[in-house]
């Protein structure tokens, strides 16, 4: 079963943890072999947003910029046999600390 | 014996192994149904057979064979089943496998909404349909459908386990089972149900008979019995109840509880059953042991922090060192938010300024309790006690 789990930071609180800490958090997922993919994202400032109005036109924005306390930092993909073992890993990830928080979410599955 | 009765009780147990076998709430819950409906037509005519769980068990497993049949997207899982059946008939004799554990720490499962924790023990384990699950927490039938359906999706979908926690695990799930038991007492008692009640005194037996090291696990019980013991003259005070009314039994058997609990360490449960086993021990209101409440309360706080505990500290500071001080402590945790609308905060506060005459305040303060307390029996308690504070000013 994929989840993923997606690394919120706080906007207003630094974080203790290494770019160390981060690798061998990734190291730890792919020796166990749960590893399916992630990518950390460039800062939030470099965001842009595009939507398609029913008429067609595109309106492209700068941003979101966060009226929210939480910014969304990055996404690991697991593949483990449930949620508990899920949320293990996401105890376990150096984003989960520092008033940051992990949310998991099942990838849904169609069909068999 | 009611057979329905004798169903619920198997019911729980069944449908556990069966979710544990298929890792499928629905199947399993669709041929539990089944098998008791085989067993209402069979039982009454051919007679009741010698190990009615196994039959059950048995009967269950052949109707999910049957129901994957039919089903063409369940088609794989078909063979693996079919295997387990051939694999795992019961043998004659042997003890049925009980998985309730499993079944307890599901419903109670963090990733679970916590007001809904308590709904899910009493549809999946207590065997109560949805109408009387919505009947226990006071909601609509089709808002506790929904809660309920939507608690099946997430189990299901994000597929959350079957499976008792690691050790190193327990002290952080088992909390949230006790919770949910806990809950389902609290909402019996609230509603003046003794029926309600004295389910979820079941339910904490089975958890005691399946975790029988854990010290909470009993002091949950142990709670639950000694509170439950003084229901039948509850509608006064604790001061002026009859206690010639309060159940001897269950208050033997909860205090007995209580003390192993406590023996070799504490925790929440294990204190507040002691506090109450203090109370239903003693031959009246003022021959109780105060201070050793008082104390137990400061255990209390230490452990489980809450406005709540510390209003009951208050109050038995009250008796203990007279209302002045009692009154002292409430004024201090007058600016706690959870208290504010809290009406026994209020109804504290009433009774001790009336024991310090002053009435004026004391039944402004029975009218802010009033406004708040939720429910007609309670409400009429504190008009009779505000009625009374009045007459004399």
């Amino acid at each position: 079963m994929k989840y993923m789990l997606l690394i919120h930071a706080a906007a207003d609180q630094e974080p203790t943890c290494t770019v160390e800490d981060w690798m061998a958090h990734e190291r730890e997922m792919r020796d166990a072999g749960v590893l399916v993919s992630g990518h950390s994202l460039a800062d939030l400032v470099t965001a842009t947003t595009v939507q398609v109005g029913p008429d067609g036109k595109r309106t492209v924005t700068d941003g979101p910029f966060a009226e929210t306390r939480e910014v969304l930092g990055g996404y690991t993909v697991i593949d483990v046999p449930d949620l508990d073992a899920a949320l293990e890993w996401a105890a376990k990830c150096p984003g989960s600390r520092d008033g940051g928080a992990v949310v998991v979410r099942p990838i849904a599955e169609f069909g068999l | 014996m009611d057979v329905g009765q004798v169903f619920r009780e198997e019911r729980g147990r069944l449908l556990a192994t069966l979710v544990k076998r298929f890792g499928d709430l629905d199947l399993a819950e669709e041929v539990t149904s089944d098998a008791i409906e085989a067993a209402l037509r069979h039982w009454p005519v051919d007679g009741v057979p010698d190990r009615p769980g196994a039959w059950l068990l048995t009967t269950a497993r052949r109707k999910a064979v049957d129901r994957l049949r039919r089903d063409q997207v369940h088609a794989a899982r078909l063979a693996l089943l079919q295997v387990e059946v051939d694999r795992s008939d019961p043998p004659a004799g042997g003890a049925l496998p009980d998985e309730r554990l499993e079944l307890f720490f599901t419903c109670a499962h963090p990733a679970l909404p916590a007001e809904d924790r308590g709904a899910l023990v009493l549809r999946f384990l207590a065997g109560f349909t949805t109408p009387e699950v919505a009947r226990a927490y006071l909601v609509p039938v089709t808002t506790m459908q929904q809660r309920i359906v939507r608690a099946k999706k997430k189990i299901s979908q994000a597929r959350i386990p079957f499976r008792v926690p690691d050790p190193h695990e327990l002290p952080e799930r088992l909390p949230g089972v006790l919770q949910a038991v806990y809950s389902i007492f609290t909402e019996g008692y609230a509603a003046r149900r003794a029926d309600l009640a004295g389910e979820a005194i079941r339910l904490a037996r089975i958890l005691r008979s399946l975790l029988p090291g854990e010290r909470e696990v009993t002091g949950l019980l142990a709670l639950l019995l000694l509170v439950h013991a003084r229901r039948d003259a509850r509608a006064d005070l604790l001061e002026d109840q009859d206690r010639t009314r309060w159940d001897r039994d269950m208050i033997d058997e909860g205090s007995a509880l209580a003390e192993q609990a406590l023996t070799g360490g504490h925790g929440p449960y294990g204190v507040q059953a002691a506090i109450n086993a203090l109370h239903d021990e003693a031959p009246d209101f003022a021959r109780t042991d105060w201070p050793q409440i008082v104390a137990l309360y400061d255990v209390l706080l230490r452990l489980a922090p809450s406005p709540v505990v510390a209003l009951n500290r208050a109050a038995a500071i009250a008796v203990r060192d007279g209302a002045e001080a009692g009154l002292a402590l409430l004024d201090e945790l007058a600016g706690e938010p959870k208290l504010r609308d809290y009406h026994p905060y209020r109804a504290a506060r009433a009774d001790l300024l009336h024991r310090l005459g002053r009435d004026a305040e004391a039944a402004q303060a029975y009218r802010e309790a009033i406004a708040l307390a939720g429910t007609g029996t309670e409400q009429d308690f504190l008009r009779r006690r505000l009625a009374a504070v009045e007459e004399k000013t």
